[in-house]
């Protein structure tokens, strides 16, 4: 059980760095986007398509973290102890990300747009960062039971590279997406304009992940060792076959494909990842076996998940259905019938 | 005030500012949780009328309120994300031992929160694309998911205040865990119910006092008067049904954890005849200054005669209970509640007795300013509620079990203290900006009403109030967005 409970919070890692990931990448296009004027058409693609499914897509968070604190609760304590600043941060940016996105909606005055809009890209660029460093962090080995808070657990080279290797992906996956909910809006010249941007952040993946392979060959080097051998290299070699796919058909302007093969490669290399460091959550200090909880709870947990597919699925597969059918789209001044306020300039 | 000097000394000295973030992310947090468990509701009923009669008054109260739920929704998630962090950065001790013991509330609460969030996002991205009924159907699970991830967390409160389910090995930890014996905790059902009913009764009250002072300020129109009825009449049901469960759940506290019942009612020496002190501060030696003494009430109210004992404080060693001001905050939060919980009653039958007679709202200006500051009282009452059940448990995190100071992390408090200023300064920030840009939809949302004349003349909409966009309003819509995502679907903007 305590296996099958540590894949389930591998898949939801890895539906978050999707899910997450791609909501963190519509951030980070947002903050590349121009000036006001010259971005506008890109932050309205932006605020159009994540509106509907950012706070769905966060929640993937809470959940992995309850599956860590529920299943393997002296994992969890020893994460939380040992990466302290960087989850702390991780926190506030999520704070600042959310409230950005969510308050330049309704603001009207382009000051406040602005200030909204600069935390939310700022936020979208500190977060996954930090959170990929934690990641790494705990591949490279340097998160036992016990381990004080230092800055050595989350500023090493592995740390910054999975950090930055995050923020790539998570561009990556935003632009593909943006690329085809362009095409949906039916604002065709954002299809190209984010088809260049993803393939840019493609080649940024590559070149980090080449860069990481002689870093994390000594830093991280159990890891490293179940990536480059049995079925965390399959992994790899089919997250890489996802990642050219997608580059293809982007290449060949069939954006709808390209979004599954890109949550393909990202999911696949979380996947890899949770493959390589079995049986061990911190390597090479404690197991899943070690780490595990009660087993009346974890079977609970199995329940309680398996509830949560059938609930939440299907709800899930009707909003991402509804959304991407152009279903869903935010109330107008108009449905509201609201008029403008002295001050307004937007 | 010796013994607090002495526990604070025992304390590691990062347990006052892990104590104050907590205290302050949770409390700023709870005010919006009442409008994420039941504004859904209140608005489906909203809803519901516009589509049944159909009204486009209430129409466009439902639409408006669910703006509001959007900007509020989004604040609530990511603050309530935070609190999910803080389980860790601040209390892993907790988690790390007791984890898979009450986690698995979290689990509930986490895919009723997933399902809330999804359905949230249908319902308040529906309006203009889906059939109306269906639109409406599609909300209706929101206030259940809503009240299920409400159990999930108050599952693992009560967990904290009357901890079960486990056996404890030679060691100390937690073995032989019972998950439904774990959940299902002696505090779960009074902490439940009376949760659920503060969530309606404070987002009925906050809701309703916003059209109060549309009233007060002479708009007596159709929609304010709506506006008001609806939510002030489920608040107004609700007053005195949770009067009697505040009062089941205060006695329950009696049975299941008399210290914290001793402190929240000042009683020093276990004993029976024992007097009720209306406010009122606890000194150091047990005698208590100022506040009001009324003898034998506390007695009857907790065992309904004079004679019942009840446990004093001293009944357990000084490092066992809250302190003399721990107490203090806990016995002022709970007087507090009481007492806003009593006046509303008074306001509810004020309506109720109105509404007999003349089958009409009160004419009295007084009972609008009342309806106005209800609200506000509400929200203090939750804070009020809130802070009675978390100092009053003190000093233990989980009752009898593990104290906050076994729980808190290691990290420096000058660290604490840091993250503490960040976060005080982020939330005045993001709350701040939430208020303003709520009162702003309500300042843009007047000046329409006032330059349409109110409710008198008709809207091209009335007629299809999910239909097309009318042709002038395709216009405002492509020329405020700017052309380049104005093509698709029918104008959408």
């Amino acid at each position: 059980m305590a296996d099958l409970i540590a894949w389930v919070l591998v898949v939801a890692i890895a539906a978050y760095a999707c899910a997450g990931g791609t909501d963190y990448g519509a951030g980070f296009w947002d903050l590349l986007a121009g000036g006001a004027e010259r971005g506008k058409p890109v932050r309205r693609l932006i605020d159009h398509a994540m509106a509907p499914v950012w706070e769905v897509n966060n929640v993937w968070l809470i959940f992995v973290f309850i599956v860590m604190w529920t299943g393997f609760p002296t994992m969890f304590q020893a994460v939380f102890e040992a990466m302290w600043l960087p989850l702390a941060l991780a926190a506030v940016g999520l704070v600042l990300r959310g409230a950005g996105f969510a308050l330049r909606k309704p603001a009207r005055r382009l000051a406040r747009r602005r200030i909204a809009g600069v935390l939310f890209a700022l936020a979208s660029l500190v977060t996954p960062f930090f959170l990929g460093a934690v990641l790494g962090g705990i591949a490279s080995g340097r998160v036992a039971v016990g381990t004080p808070a230092s800055a050595d657990a989350w500023a090493n080279p592995t740390s910054v590279l999975t950090g930055l290797l995050a923020i790539a992906s998570t561009a990556f996956l935003g632009a593909v997406f943006l690329s085809s909910d362009a095409r949906r809006f039916g604002a065709d010249d954002l299809v190209s304009y984010f088809r260049l941007r993803a393939l840019l952040a493609f080649a940024a993946v590559v070149v980090l992940a080449l860069i990481a392979l002689p870093v994390t060959h000594g830093d991280a080097r159990y890891v490293w060792e179940g990536l480059t051998t049995g079925w965390g290299l399959t992994m790899v070699i089919l997250a890489a076959l996802c990642g050219l796919a997608t580059v293809l058909l982007l290449w060949r302007g069939s954006p709808h494909w390209s979004r599954w093969t890109a949550v393909g490669s990202v999911a696949l290399t979380v996947g890899a990842w949770g493959m390589a460091q079995g049986p061990y959550l911190l390597p090479t200090s404690l197991t899943v076996t070690e780490a595990a909880g009660a087993a009346p709870t974890l079977n609970w947990l199995g329940i309680v998940t398996l509830i949560a597919i059938v609930l939440v699925g299907p709800a899930l597969v009707v909003l991402y259905r509804l959304d991407t059918l152009g279903q869903l789209e935010p109330l107008t001044d108009a449905d509201t019938r609201s008029a403008p306020a002295p001050g307004d300039d937007l | 005030m010796l013994s607090t000097v002495i526990h604070a000394a025992d304390a590691p000295s990062q347990m006052l500012p892990a104590r104050e973030l907590m205290a302050f992310t949770l409390g700023s947090h709870i005010l919006l949780v009442p409008f994420g468990v039941a504004l859904p509701a209140i608005t489906l009923l909203m809803h519901h009328r516009a589509l049944r009669r159909n009204d486009p008054v209430a129409l466009k109260l439902a639409r408006r309120w669910s703006a509001v739920m959007a900007v509020q929704f989004a604040i609530g998630v990511v603050t309530g994300t935070v609190l999910s962090f803080e389980l860790g950065l601040l209390w892993p001790g907790m988690m790390g031992r007791w984890g898979d013991v009450f986690g698995l509330g979290f689990g509930i609460e986490a895919w009723a929160f997933f399902l809330e969030a999804v359905l949230i996002a249908i319902y308040l991205y529906g309006w203009r694309h889906l059939k109306p009924w269906t639109h409406f159907w599609l909300g209706v699970p929101l206030p259940l998911a809503a009240l299920m991830g409400a159990f999930g967390i108050i599952a693992a409160n009560s967990w904290m205040n009357t901890p079960q389910g486990f056996d404890l090995d030679a060691s100390g930890n937690p073995v032989d865990i019972h998950v439904r014996q774990a959940i299902f905790t002696p505090m779960f059902g009074p902490e439940y119910w009376h949760f659920v009913v503060a969530m309606f009764l404070t987002a009925g009250y906050v809701v309703a006092g916003v059209y109060a002072v549309g009233w007060l300020r002479g708009r007596r129109d159709r929609y304010h008067r709506l506006g008001f009825t609806l939510p002030f009449t489920v608040a107004a049901i609700l007053t005195p049904i949770q009067f009697m469960i505040g009062d089941a759940t205060a006695r329950a506290v009696f049975h299941k954890q008399p210290v914290k019942f001793a402190a929240t009612e000042l009683v020093w020496e276990t004993d029976t005849h024992v007097p009720e002190y209306l406010f009122g501060r606890l000194n150091e030696d047990g005698t208590i200054s100022g506040g009001i003494k009324i003898p034998q009430l506390d007695s009857i109210l907790a065992g309904f005669k004079p004679s019942t004992q009840v446990t004093g404080l001293t009944s357990v060693p000084a490092s066992d209970r809250p302190t003399a001001v721990q107490a203090t905050i806990a016995h002022w939060a709970f007087d507090i509640m009481v007492t806003i919980g009593s006046l509303l009653i008074l306001l509810a039958l004020w309506y109720a007795w109105s509404w007999l007679r003349h089958r009409d709202l009160p004419r009295s200006r007084w009972f609008f300013r009342c309806a106005a500051v209800a609200g506000a009282a509400c929200l203090i009452t939750v804070e009020c509620g809130w802070i009675t059940t978390e100092v009053g448990r003190q000093p233990w995190i989980v009752y009898n079990h593990m104290r906050v100071s076994e729980a808190v992390t290691d990290t420096r408090a000058s660290s604490l203290w840091t993250m503490f200023g960040v976060v005080v300064v982020v939330y005045i920030a993001v709350f701040g900006a939430f208020l303003l840009t709520v009162l702003k939809m309500r300042t843009r949302w007047r000046i329409a009403d006032e330059s349409s004349g109110g409710d008198s003349e008709p809207h091209p909409e009335d007629d299809s109030p999910y239909g097309p966009r009318g042709a002038l309003e395709v216009e405002v819509a492509d020329r405020a967005s700017g052309g380049a995502s104005g093509r698709h679907s029918g104008g959408a903007s």
